[in-house]
Order: C-alpha cells, then sequence, then structure tokens
C-alpha cells in the first residue's frame, strides 16, 4: 500500500478533524441564520465524539506516519482523549453566552475544532516542523476567539495582546528550531536523540536551540517567565474563551513539551533542559501563588491560578523519568477539570443586571443564595489548594513524589511551601462564599448540561473521585511508558 | 465485620443526609440535630465495642483492614492499636456532648453545622485508625477544612482572621512533613506505618526527618512558639469547636510524635531531646504566666492548654515506660476537663454573651450547680488527687526526673503556676459579688447541662481512683515504642543537678548542639 494511505489511517482522528471543520464551515454558512448555531455546536460535538472514536479504533503501539513526521502512541491517545473532551465541553459551556450576547455566531465552534486539530498535531508531533504547525494551528484560531466578543474594546485588545506576543513567542521558537536543525542535522524527534546522544562534546548552539525551543512552548503554557500575556488575555477574553484557553491548550501543550524533551533531547543533553524546566517550575509556581493574592477580578485570579498549576504540572518533567511525566499526565487531567469546573461556575452566575460575575466581592454571601453552586466552587477550591482529600491533592503529591524520588527535595520543600501561600487565595474565595453576607443576589441562568457538567466535575474533585485514581494512574503510566522506549 | 470502615464512614453519610435534609428551616435544624445525635451515639456505641473486643495483651495492630483502593499512591489500610483506641474513644466520647452542647446555642446554618461537625468526627476516627501513612496524612490535613469552616462561619467577631491562621498555620507545618513521608516511603519502598517504624534509617537522616515531623507536630501541638494560632482559634470558634479543637484535634500533635517520630526516628528524638524539653520548659512558664493576666475565659484556658501539652511533649520525650504513659493519660485528661471548661464557658457565656472575666463574680451564690462543677473541672485542670489530671501529672513527671531533673524542676513550677492561674479564675467568676443584675439573674444549669457535664465528671474521676483501666489497652503499644528508644544514646543534657556545675544548665542545650 502507498505509505500515505497508511498514514492517513494512522492519523485517523486529525483526518476527521479537518474534514470536519471544513463541513462545519459549510453546514454553518448554509444553515438558516437563526439555526446556524446551534447546527455548528451540535456538528462540532459530533465529530469530536467521532475522531475520540477513532482514537480507541488506532493502532496498537506506538506507530509512525508520514515519513517520521507524526506518531501515533499511548502518549497522544491519552492527551488527544483529554484535549477532545476539553474542547466538547469547551463548545458546550458557550452556548448560553453565545446565545445571549450579539456576538453569537456559528464560527464559534468551528474555530474550537480548527484549534482542537492543532491541539492533536501538537501532541502527535514526532519532528519540529509538525511541532510547529501544530502550534500555530492552535494558536490562530485562538487569536480569533480571544477577539470573538468584537463590539467589547477589552475583547478585541486581549486578541490583539494575544496575537503579537504569540507571533513573537513563535518566531523565538522558530529561531530555536533551526539552531538545532543547524547544530543536530536533522528536526525528527527519534534522529535528533540520535546524533545527540552520540555527541560527546557539549553543543553550545544546540543548548541555545533547546532554551529558544523551550521559551516559546513556556509561551504557549504561560509559564513563568513568559505568562505576561495571560492574565490579561484571560480577563480581557469573553469568559467561555478564558475557560477553553485555561483547559485544553494547556494540556496539548505541556504534552508536547514532555514529548520534545523527553525523546529528543535525552542523555546529557537532558541535564541541561532540567535545570531550565526547575527554574520555570519554581518561577511559576511562586509568582503564580503570590501575585494571585492581590488580585480582585476572578478571571484574572483563575489565570494565576493557572499559571502556579503549571508549574506544579512542570515539576512533574523535572525529573525526566517514566514516574515523572506519568504524574505530569495526571495533574494534566486533574487541572483540567478543576479548572473547566471553576470556570463553569463563574459563567453559570448572573448579576441582577444579568451581566456575568467578574469581581469577586459579588460572589460574597454565595452559600446562602446559590449553595449548590457555592460547594461546587469550594470543593474546586479546595481541590485547586490541594488540600487533602479532594482529588486536587494527589496529583501534586505524584509530581512531587517523582521529584522527591530523583533526589530533588529542595524543589519539593519550595512547591509546598507555594501551595501554602496559593491556599491563601483559594480560602478568600470560600472566605467570600461562606463567611461573608450576601451583597448582591446571584442568579443562576447558564444552561442544564453546564449543571450537569458542574456536578461531573465536582463529583470528580471530590474525595470520591478518589476512586478514579487507580485507573488513571495506570493509564497514565502506559501513556508515560510509550514516551521511554524500552 | 469491617468495624473501623463503618466507624469512619457512617459520619460521612450522616453529613451528607443532614445536609441535603427536605424542608423549611426550621424543621431541616430540628432533623439536622436529631440525626446528628443519633450519628455520634451510634459511633459511641460502636466505640465501646471496640473497647469490648480489644485485646489488651498485644502490641499489634487489630480490627485490620486492607484494600488496595487508591493503588499507586496509598492503600485504604485501616487497624489500631491500644494508643489509637483511646484516642478513638475520647473522639466518640465527647462528640455527641458537642452535639448537645450546640442543640441551642448554634442557631444559623444548623445542617451545615452538624455536617460539618459529622466529617470532623469521621476524619478524627480515620487520622487515628489509618495504618498507611499517606492515609494518616489524608485524614489528618483533611480535618482542616471542617474546621476552617466551624470557626469561620459560626465563630465570634474576629472569626476569620483565626480561621486563616488556623487554616495556613497548621497547613505550612505540615507540608514540611509530607515531603519527608515522601522520601521516607521512597526509601523503605513501602507506606505501610507498622513496617515503617521497624526501619532503622540513617542516622543523619534521621536528624532532617524528625525536624520535618516536628515542624507539623509541634503546630498541631501546639508548642512554644508556635502556638499563637491556638488562643485565636479558641476564642473565635464556637463552644463546640473549641470543645473538639482542645479534645481531640490538640492530641493529633501528641499521637504523631508517638505513632511516628519516637519510633521512626529513635536515634534522632534521643538526640533532640534538649529541643522538646527547652521548648517545654519555656511553655509551660511562658504560658503559665500569660494565662494569668488574661481577661477572656477561653484564652485562659486555651493558654492553660499549651502549658499542659508541654507537659505532653516532656512526657513522651523522657523517653521511658512512665513518662509515655504518663504523656498518654495527659492528653486523654486534657482532652475531658478542658473540653469540660470550654463547656462551662459555654454554659455561661449562653446567659451573658461575653467571656470577660470581670462580668462574672458571685456565681457560687447564684449558680451553686454550675459552681459545684466548674469547681470539680478547675481541680482537674490543677491536678488535684483522686482526678485524672493528678495521675497524668504524676506519671510525667515520675518519668522525666529520670531523664532531666531540670525539665522536671521546671515543670513543676508549671503546676504551681497552673494552680494559680485556674484558682484565681474560679475565685474571680464563682466568689466575690455579681457583676451586675443580669449576672445576677442567671439561671442555674439546665437538665440538658447537667447531662453533657454528668458523663465527664464520671470519667474523669474513673480515670483519676482507677486509671489502670484505660492504661492497660496502651501498656503494650507503648512498651513496643519504648523497646525501639532502649538504647539510644541521650543527648547530653545533665540528668542529675549533682553533674551540673555552677554553669546554668539552661545553656547545656547549647552544648548538646555542638555535640550532635
Amino acid at each position: 500500500m502507498h505509505p500515505i494511505v497508511t498514514s492517513i489511517a494512522i492519523a485517523g482522528p486529525e483526518v476527521i478533524l479537518t474534514l470536519g471543520s471544513l463541513a462545519a464551515l459549510m453546514l454553518g454558512t448554509f444553515s438558516a441564520p437563526g439555526r446556524a448555531l446551534a447546527a455548528t455546536s451540535l456538528f462540532a460535538i459530533a465529530i469530536l465524539a467521532v475522531a475520540g472514536f477513532a482514537l480507541l479504533d488506532g493502532p496498537a503501539g506506538t506507530a509512525l506516519a508520514f515519513d517520521g513526521l507524526y506518531v501515533a502512541d499511548d502518549f497522544s491517545a491519552f492527551l488527544k482523549v483529554i484535549i477532545f473532551t476539553a474542547t466538547a465541553a469547551s463548545v458546550v459551556l458557550a452556548q448560553p453566552w453565545l446565545n445571549e450576547s450579539r456576538t453569537g455566531r456559528f464560527e464559534y465552534p468551528v474555530l474550537m475544532l480548527l484549534s482542537a486539530l492543532g491541539m492533536a498535531v501538537m501532541v502527535s508531533a514526532n519532528d519540529l516542523l509538525s511541532l510547529y504547525i501544530g502550534l500555530e494551528l492552535t494558536a490562530l484560531p485562538s487569536y480569533v476567539l480571544a477577539a470573538f466578543h468584537r463590539a467589547d474594546n477589552r475583547s478585541a485588545e486581549a486578541g490583539l495582546k494575544y496575537f503579537v506576543l504569540g507571533a513573537l513567542a513563535s518566531g523565538i521558537l522558530l529561531y530555536g528550531v533551526t539552531l538545532v536543525y543547524g547544530f543536530a542535522g536533522s528536526t525528527q524527534f527519534d534522529i535528533i536523540a540520535g546524533i545527540v546522544s552520540g555527541q560527546t562534546e557539549r553543543s553550545l548552539g544546540l543548548l541555545f536551540g533547546i532554551v529558544f525551543i523551550i521559551a516559546g512552548m513556556a509561551f504557549k503554557v504561560s509559564a513563568v517567565p513568559f505568562h505576561m500575556w495571560t492574565p490579561d488575555v484571560y480577563e480581557g477574553a469573553p469568559t467561555p474563551v478564558a475557560a477553553f484557553f485555561s483547559a485544553a491548550p494547556k494540556a496539548a501543550a505541556l504534552g508536547l513539551m514532555a514529548r520534545v524533551l523527553v525523546v529528543a533531547f535525552p542523555g546529557n543533553v537532558a541535564a541541561d533542559w532540567q535545570q531550565i524546566i526547575i527554574f520555570i517550575a519554581i518561577a511559576s509556581m511562586v509568582l503564580g501563588a503570590v501575585a494571585a493574592v492581590a488580585q480582585t477580578n476572578i478571571k484574572r485570579l483563575l489565570a494565576y491560578s493557572s499559571i502556579a498549576n503549571i508549574g506544579f504540572a512542570l515539576v512533574g518533567l523535572t525529573p525526566g523519568s517514566p514516574a515523572g511525566v506519568s504524574a505530569l499526565l495526571f495533574y494534566t487531567t486533574v487541572y483540567v477539570a478543576m479548572t473547566l469546573g471553576s470556570f463553569l461556575v463563574v459563567l453559570q452566575l448572573r448579576r441582577p443586571d444579568g451581566e456575568t460575575v467578574e469581581q469577586m466581592a459579588d460572589l460574597a454571601g454565595l452559600s446562602k443564595t446559590q449553595p449548590k453552586l457555592a460547594a461546587a466552587l469550594a470543593i474546586f477550591m479546595f481541590s485547586l489548594a490541594g488540600i487533602p482529600p479532594l482529588l486536587g491533592f494527589w496529583p501534586k503529591f505524584a509530581v512531587f513524589q517523582a521529584a522527591i524520588a530523583a533526589g530533588l527535595v529542595p524543589l519539593a520543600i519550595i512547591g509546598f511551601i507555594a501551595s501554602v501561600v496559593a491556599a491563601f487565595y483559594y480560602l478568600r474565595l470560600i472566605k467570600i462564599m461562606y463567611f461573608d453576607e450576601p451583597a448582591v443576589a446571584l442568579a443562576s441562568e447558564g444552561s442544564a448540561a453546564n449543571g450537569t457538567m458542574i456536578a461531573a466535575a465536582a463529583l470528580f474533585c471530590s474525595p470520591i473521585g478518589m476512586l478514579a485514581m487507580s485507573p488513571l494512574a495506570a493509564a497514565t503510566a502506559r501513556a508515560a511508558a510509550a514516551l521511554f522506549p524500552a | 465485620m469491617p468495624i473501623l470502615s463503618i466507624m469512619i464512614l457512617l459520619p460521612v453519610v450522616a453529613a451528607l443526609v443532614v445536609a441535603t435534609l427536605p424542608g423549611g428551616d426550621e424543621e431541616r435544624a430540628g432533623r439536622a440535630r436529631v440525626v446528628a445525635l443519633a450519628t455520634t451515639l451510634i459511633e459511641f456505641a460502636a466505640g465501646i465495642w471496640l473497647w469490648a473486643n480489644f485485646d489488651s495483651s498485644t502490641a499489634a495492630f487489630q480490627f485490620n483492614e486492607e484494600l488496595p483502593l487508591f493503588a499507586p499512591f496509598l492503600s485504604w489500610s485501616l487497624g489500631i492499636d491500644g494508643i489509637a483506641l483511646m484516642l478513638i474513644e475520647l473522639s466518640v466520647f465527647l462528640m455527641p456532648l458537642c452535639i448537645l452542647a450546640s442543640w441551642t446555642s448554634v442557631k444559623k446554618r444548623v445542617p451545615e453545622y452538624m455536617a460539618a461537625f459529622l466529617l470532623m468526627e469521621s476524619l478524627m476516627i480515620g487520622t487515628f485508625a489509618a495504618r498507611d501513612i499517606f492515609l494518616f496524612y489524608l485524614f489528618f490535613e483533611g480535618g482542616l477544612i471542617p474546621m476552617f469552616l466551624i470557626i469561620g462561619i459560626w465563630g465570634g467577631a474576629r472569626r476569620i482572621y483565626a480561621s486563616y491562621k488556623f487554616f495556613l498555620y497548621t497547613l505550612l507545618g505540615s507540608v514540611v512533613m509530607l515531603v519527608a513521608m515522601l522520601w521516607m516511603v521512597g526509601q523503605a519502598g513501602t507506606s505501610d506505618i507498622s513496617v515503617l517504624s521497624r526501619t532503622d534509617f540513617a542516622p543523619e537522616a534521621q536528624f532532617w526527618l524528625f525536624l520535618a515531623f516536628f515542624a507539623s507536630f509541634a503546630v498541631k501541638m501546639p508548642m512554644w512558639p508556635v502556638h499563637t494560632w491556638l488562643p485565636d482559634a479558641h476564642v473565635e470558634a464556637p463552644t463546640a469547636g473549641s470543645v473538639i479543637l482542645a479534645g481531640v484535634l490538640l492530641k493529633l500533635g501528641g499521637y504523631g510524635f508517638i505513632r511516628f517520630s519516637l519510633p521512626m526516628f529513635p536515634d534522632a528524638s534521643a538526640q533532640l531531646i534538649w529541643l522538646v524539653f527547652g521548648l517545654s520548659m519555656v511553655a509551660v512558664v511562658y504560658t503559665s504566666l500569660v494565662a494569668l493576666v488574661q481577661h477572656d475565659m477561653k484564652k485562659l484556658i486555651a493558654y492553660s492548654s499549651v502549658a499542659h501539652m508541654a507537659f505532653v511533649t516532656g512526657g513522651l520525650f523522657a523517653l521511658n515506660t512512665q513518662g509515655l504513659e504518663g504523656a498518654m493519660v495527659m492528653m486523654l485528661s486534657h482532652g475531658l476537663v478542658s473540653g469540660a471548661l470550654f463547656l462551662c464557658v459555654g454554659v455561661i457565656y449562653d446567659r451573658l454573651h461575653t467571656r470577660e472575666i470581670g462580668r462574672y463574680g458571685g456565681l457560687a451564690d447564684t449558680m451553686p450547680k454550675y459552681a459545684l462543677v466548674l469547681l470539680f473541672f478547675t481541680m482537674a485542670s490543677v491536678g488535684l488527687p483522686a482526678t485524672s489530671g493528678f495521675v497524668a501529672e504524676f506519671l510525667v513527671l515520675l518519668g522525666l526526673y529520670q531523664t532531666s531533673t531540670w525539665a522536671t524542676f521546671v515543670l513543676t513550677t508549671g503546676i504551681i503556676l497552673g494552680a494559680a492561674y485556674m484558682l484565681w479564675l474560679y475565685a474571680r467568676v464563682a466568689y466575690g459579688k455579681a457583676a451586675g443584675d443580669d449576672t445576677r439573674a442567671m439561671p442555674d444549669l439546665s437538665v440538658r447541662e447537667i447531662a453533657i457535664l454528668a458523663p465527664i465528671v464520671i470519667v474523669t474521676l474513673w480515670m483519676g481512683i482507677y486509671p489502670a483501666s484505660f492504661q492497660q489497652p496502651m501498656k503494650p503499644a507503648i512498651a513496643a515504642v519504648v523497646a525501639r528508644l532502649e538504647g539510644r544514646q541521650l543527648a547530653t543534657v545533665p540528668t542529675d543537678m549533682s553533674l551540673s556545675p555552677a554553669l546554668p544548665a539552661m545553656m547545656a542545650p547549647a552544648h548538646a548542639a555542638e555535640a550532635h
């Protein structure tokens, strides 16, 4: 059979997403204006589901496609499940907002599909070039989504800011790619790995290339010191878009980072990038925790929270071990549920003037006016703070266990102390909801689907979710093993 | 029958039921009270059953359960020895009394209040029953959440400050311990507590591990100088919250020392006794003096708790049988007596809504029954013979004398100071003239209040007159800990006054540090 045919079969989910997003565009254009949004949204979710099933049907073990540009293995499959689920959830959670606002256009789900396609390519990239294509394909629809609320200046500003900084980061990354190609002679991960481990002397040019690549990727995961865009974009972008940004693209970028560093730069070079990741992880954990203390806007708070969480997740990458990568994947899974859940609760609430909640002070006394939503948000907050027995504690536990096993005890101590600082601002939200008297009566006006998703996420993050740890750990261990050929 | 799992899960189920009860506010509150009381009484019955079926002749864990539910992180592994048994008994005994004490005094959000207390009970039992070090940590830290809510929602004026301080202080101590736990488990390859306590870690490692655990347990205990969260938390917590805090939560620190620090790091424990003794000595004298000048009754009792807990640490680090047994009896006795004292404060607080000592007076005339009960617990706190406090203090000092006479000497002054502040408190509250007409008009103890306080009086007397029934189950477990400590080289603290020259003995710890 011609290699292109087998390649297409291996890259089944991506092919389905590509064709599906084009079909969705057609569907949106040719259906009646009133029904276009609902039709494309439903179609997008169906396409994501079909792509998910294509994953299950994919080849067992590791399969290379497109002459080594693309790889399908347990690692990419695991992350794609998260990405597709989170994207589908993002499409669903935006519906009430899209229906209310005047910018409820059918392009919204289509852009999300395209972005999901980019993410899928990212986690399956086995070459610096497919990596770049995946990143750009994820980023371009994101810029548009950030500016989706065209009438709102803040939204347009967020989109522009995101675009300019994102383009800069992509440029840096691309420069890193050229350096690596120049000094290692290839762009394919496994070939780079072979050349790198054959080198006896340390190549300074290669090191620069790695630094630039990490810088570019750190921008995408919003890790310190490349985090500046995050609070502004989260605040300016429409809330459902911020929810989307905080979940699926983060999972994809973390997965990408793990694959590039672990697969392409093993052996001697590993010690070099590990130092950088240790610095980025510590800086993100500490800055995310400290800077969030002063925030009054919920979206900004959640932005800093996501910076801190990325720091914790990156701790899992520092040892460069299977246990560490497994912990990173575990962290990503739980983080996506916690952050989507928090955003869902915020989206569900309406001030008396019909606006969505933005200020933390608006949540005062929520436990009296909306006890169920308050309880759910409290679960997410305690879980994000990493207090046992909530599920959010265990990914932290797992990443630090991996770090300590690799002898990185100081990193673990700094990380846990940062988590105590972070606990302060998560507690503040709980204090506002439970200890303060109600200021404005908030109404719960989201869709029933969002309510169900909140309940599911809260259940997952509650102690009951601990029952899911065992199967989840088995799946992440299998996924991580794919990066470490025996 | 998985009795421990049932005891842990039943309150959780009851809490969910209570939180989701149907009906109007009044109906929900009434039902919540009944469900909570019934649950805690069932728990108490289960606790009695546990004690009745407990084999007091062995140090091994009993009622063992093992379920690899959360592999590979931790396993649902439960079991108790005598030490854990007695602390569980204390928890299940105090819990129904707490519910009864909040019967009428808590008026807002009753179902949530009861649910928080039920969760608290579950987490406390879990902490004592955990046989997996991470399961222990889960319960140990999980207790922060309901306590944070109890102080923050139902507390007094400065409740928010107090709840934050309580939460962050104890969390900071515990995360350092978690790092140590992760390291230990990585070394030993198992998270089973009974295996870990037979593992010999390298003495250098023990030093750091000990300090990491110390950071957590010293805060929980609380030891001077990290005790400052306790008075704030106590003053702002509702009465029942204070009872649980003093009665059970403070025991987590002592339990941690005896379960983890002593058997797992015996060398470090023996080498670092100067640290513990030093802090204990300061705590006894300093907090007793601070207690003397308090105007707030709850604050006074809170400071007295810190002083009593210093007796516990002193007894534990005497590293011999008498000291350890004394420390355990002290924990049980303090749980009963200080819990009862907080309940006594709650009784008059409900009537006058102030904890200011100066606002009371002459209660011996107007509330004779109350004055009698308060006198009894004052005496128990001071350590009058025939009360549990005497047994505890006597055993601790007996054990401590063999290890460090200086520490014994200083701790003994604590007894005198303790008598001073407690008796003075009693004199100001019960004798003299009533501060005002409202004070004079306070009715005496109601039947419900007598029903709450009477059982504690009985048990306090029982423990004071025949302590053997409480000590018997703990003896083998304590002997096992002492066996781990046998032959370890103690730090060179002057153990006999005659041995230390003119040099002030308080300076000795510094030398011990250099020797180490």
